[in-house]
């Protein structure tokens, strides 16, 4: 098969023949064993470009921005003090690249290659990235050419702070976005069924005696009173319709913008959602991919003198950091959880009605559905659906999980509870929230003044308080009238707002809240008074 | 090779962190550390990462997940620098490095310190590129456009083509004459800086470290300023000596005080290696203010009055503020000196000070 044209440009980066004979091996092995990604680019990189790539997030040109540089600069710090080393990188694109660092060893290599084969087949196959544009190599390019544009007309300075300004806000997008077809332009829906509706109220007319009403109050002059009433009608519809967590796409259809600032809101935008499946599949991606490359590694490629070099860089993969998650354990283990059961017939009705430790020890009914049943949830499932379903209270024993808080006394964190239920709840929350609040926009005309209102859905975290303040200080600026944040803090509802020179708390104004929903039910009226 | 675009992402970064240090120069000023960190011409500042602003939440202080052996209330194993702490605005410590060069800049900029206009003149020599002729080749920004049109006009007139009613002259590229220009060198200012510092008893490690960390700054701006560049160290407790500055910067002395011991000396060093008419010279004395004798104060402004401000672009002289010394030499400095142009008094009361301090001393621009 040709792929195209090699787009690093400079080098020659064509495998040396031994990792090419191990890339062809291991490929025909993934093949094999029925993993189904895009064809694979293995490029070789020296330590310097690969660090440049994991600053671009993999991507060899990105819009000119200086947090790439601090990224840089900060791996090759901690590259130069021996504090990390990338080993692998590869992007979700169609072919993939993926990055090999030029002076890993061969059984290094081939681990990479197996590895990155299955987070190949992963893109191409959970449904979480089916969404995503599998061109954003050239994509990113646009981009960058884009933003090149907007800083040769508007210069760098400004469209640089522009862009802080946006990715400060780049994690309020819905994440589901893509796959939600019900209201994805729910402002200017609304817009346009206000126009075709038949105005619910009398047109209003010039009051005169019956004969003269067709000469003052002519058709096309109704048809303008018409137009005038709908548009009122219209103007007092709430916006968003409903609560929108699309706030990124919410302030690209409705912010003031400037048409190069709302191109680059847009495009910090598709980005940001080009990334998100990666965030809510971490576990699984990381876990899929592991599950990959130690089948393989282990049962077909490794020499012998490679397994004590293997079974090192390995285990510092899964390696159980004191007080973290490590993804790449977590998955790996749920994934060979699930096979083993669907491989011996543990689920259905009577799985869950036996209550006997020892006839469920013993349970096996020889199903063998334990590699259908992976792959169907490597394709169906992200981080969330996957432990809710699969995190048995069996698998929270055999890998020791527990609960952790803070000793109040020592200030350490000490074992709390290994109960499954306290567990799992833990887990879902950790992994559902993955730091970011769920925000939605409630409505574009808070107080009737264009003032923006958002909600914070809180969940039992507080937001930090002290970055919200700069947040909706860049949201100000970018609404260019006061915005709200409704949330709680240490239990109690608050109302954060900022007005784009300084945050202030308030406890919400129960009455302003009413009042929206209020303008919202009388809008007919209001829109008939003449 | 075309693949680094990211070098101007790295120079963007360093540009926004110029703008922060700039900001918090105070800060670095007063921090004891920076001064430690030099290596040859360049500084490493440390400087926290910085973070995007997001909507997240606070620190979870409240409940973790775990995956081990051990019992309830037992040890969980302590997060260290991990995902949580991560989630932090700048808990993360970079290092970015500057030349001493920039960081003068800077200072200059924030403390807005008037430019040195040097005078006399020395065999020290700078180099400057100078236009000095015309060339064929060049680069299209150098290009002369005057004389590419003659040449064209000449071509064209040679050649039979112009018509004067209607001229029409297009040079191509043989017609294109280029700027050219050659370095030269000239002799250029040059400057000597004596610096003095009581070492006395009654200088504490934090008074003789704040003298040090404006003797860091101080060189900085000065240095800019002029390409033949010599710095003296001087120390004194009752007697003076000269150190090197690695010395200076470390040095750990006691003893009584005796001031015009290094005035003497510095005086004997200009007028041995530095002539006024060639060196813009720049004697600047640190002390806690406690000399020994009234007769010894008398005598230093005689020494000043006589050595130093004949000679000098400016006399400067800093008191810090110590919990022994007397702090009566600055009282006797403005007395004698308080409107004379020459001289620069200071007092600087802490660590933080020494900004306003260094504007003080630098503020005149001499």
């Amino acid at each position: 098969m040709s792929l195209p044209p090699n787009r690093f440009v400079g080098a020659t980066r064509d495998l040396p023949p031994e990792l090419e004979a191990a890339r062809v091996e291991i490929e025909a092995l993934a093949r094999g064993y029925g993993l189904d990604f895009f064809d694979t680019v293995f490029v070789m990189c020296t330590w310097e470009e690969i660090n440049m790539l994991a600053a671009y997030e993999g991507f060899p040109v990105r819009y000119p921005h200086w947090r790439w540089g601090m990224e840089y600069l900060r791996m090759q710090k901690s590259y130069e003090f021996g504090l990390h080393k990338i080993y692998e990188m590869v992007i979700n694109t169609d072919p993939s690249y993926a990055y090999l660092l030029d002076n890993n060893l061969v059984v290094d290599q081939k681990l990479v290659m197996a590895h990155v084969f299955g987070h190949v087949d992963f893109f191409k196959n959970s449904v979480w990235f089916a969404p995503t544009d599998r061109k954003m190599l050239d994509e990113m390019a646009n981009h960058a050419s884009r933003v090149r544009r907007h800083m040769d007309r508007h210069g760098e300075s400004e469209v640089e702070r522009f862009i802080d300004l946006c990715l400060s806000l780049d994690n309020l997008i819905d994440p589901y976005a893509a796959h939600i077809k019900r209201h994805q332009d729910s402002a200017r829906a609304s817009l346009l069924d206000a126009d075709q509706a038949p105005p619910t109220a009398e047109t209003p007319r010039i009051q005169t005696r019956g004969y003269m009403d067709r000469h003052i109050n002519p058709p096309e002059f109704l048809a303008q009173q018409r137009q005038l009433q709908a548009d009122d009608a219209a103007r007092m519809q709430r916006v968003p319709e409903r609560p929108e967590r699309d706030v990124l796409g919410f302030l690209v259809a409705n912010a003031p913008l400037k048409d190069w600032q709302r191109d680059v809101l847009q495009l910090v935008r598709e980005e940001a959602l080009y990334f998100a499946p990666q965030g809510q599949t971490k576990i699984m991606n990381e876990g899929w991919a592991t599950f990959w490359h130690t089948r393989m590694m282990t049962t077909d490629i490794l020499c012998d003198h490679e397994v004590v070099d293997y079974a090192d860089h390995h285990s510092g993969t899964v390696l159980q950091q004191p007080g973290q998650l490590n993804p790449y354990k977590m998955g790996v283990e749920l994934f060979r959880h699930i096979e083993r059961r669907w491989d011996r017939g543990q689920f259905g009705q009577d799985w869950l009605d036996c209550a006997s430790d020892a006839e469920r020890e013993r349970w096996d009914t020889g199903a063998g559905l334990g590699k259908s049943k992976v792959f169907e949830v490597r394709e169906t499932h992200n981080d969330v659906t996957f432990l809710d379903t699969f995190l048995t209270a069996d698998f929270c024993r055999e890998q020791g999980f527990f609960t952790t808080k803070r000793d109040v006394r020592t200030g350490k964190w000490v074992i709390d509870s290994r109960e499954f239920a306290a567990v799992k709840k833990q887990l879902l929350s950790h992994v559902a929230s993955r730091g970011t609040p769920r925000v939605y926009v409630v409505d574009a005309n808070h107080r009737g003044r264009g003032e923006l209102r958002l909600h914070h859905r809180h969940d039992g975290l507080d937001v930090q308080v002290k970055w919200a303040e700069q947040v909706l200080g860049n949201l100000a600026g970018l609404w260019g009238r006061a915005v709200h944040l409704e949330t709680a803090l240490d239990g109690e509802p608050v109302l954060l707002s900022h007005d784009g020179a300084a945050l202030t708390q308030s406890a919400p104004d129960v009455a302003g809240a009413d009042a929206a929903t209020a303008s919202q039910a009388s809008a007919p009226a209001a829109g008939g008074a003449p | 090779m075309a693949m680094l675009n990211i070098d101007h992402d790295a120079q963007r970064f360093r540009d926004v962190i110029k703008g922060r240090v700039r900001r918090e120069l105070r800060r670095f000023m007063s921090s004891k550390e920076l001064i430690g960190r030099q290596g040859d011409d360049m500084v490493s500042v440390p400087i926290h990462e910085i973070g995007i602003p997001k909507l997240r939440y606070g620190k979870n202080d409240k409940q973790g997940i775990g995956q081990g052996e051990g019992e309830a209330g037992g040890d969980a194993g302590q997060p260290g620098q991990g995902q949580q702490a991560g989630d932090q605005p700048g808990e993360h410590l970079l290092e970015v490095s500057f030349s001493v060069d920039e960081l003068a800049e800077l200072l200059g900029e924030e403390l807005e310190l008037p430019r040195i206009e040097p005078k006399g003149r020395q065999e020290s020599q700078s180099k400057r590129a100078r236009y000095k002729g015309i060339s064929l080749k060049g680069p299209e920004s150098l290009r002369h456009g005057r004389r590419t049109f003659k040449q064209a006009l000449r071509r064209n007139i040679a050649a039979g083509g112009y018509n004067p009613d209607k001229p029409s002259i297009i040079p191509i590229r043989d017609d294109r004459r280029y700027r050219h220009f050659e370095m030269e060198s000239e002799p250029r200012s040059a400057c000597v800086v004596l610096y003095m510092m009581d070492v006395s008893g009654s200088m504490g490690q934090a008074q003789k470290d704040i003298v040090r960390s404006e003797v860091f700054w101080i060189d900085a701006w000065l240095r800019h300023h002029y390409e033949g560049f010599e710095a003296r160290f001087l120390i004194h407790d009752a007697a003076a000596k000269e150190v090197d500055r690695d010395t200076f910067f470390r040095t750990r002395e006691s003893g009584g005080t005796l001031i015009s011991s290094a005035y003497e000396l510095a005086a004997d060093i200009i007028a041995k290696d530095y002539p006024a008419s060639e060196w813009n010279i720049y004697p600047f004395h640190f002390s806690d203010g406690d000399n020994a004798t009234g007769k010894d104060n008398d005598k230093c402004v005689q020494l000043v009055r006589d050595a130093f401000l004949p000679v000098s672009n400016q006399f400067s002289y800093a008191q810090v503020d110590s919990p022994y010394g007397s702090g009566r030499f600055l009282k006797v400095m403005n007395d004698n000196f308080g409107d004379e142009e020459a001289v620069a008094v200071s007092r600087i009361a802490d660590r933080d000070a020494i900004m306003d301090s260094i504007k003080e001393l630098l503020g005149k621009g001499r």
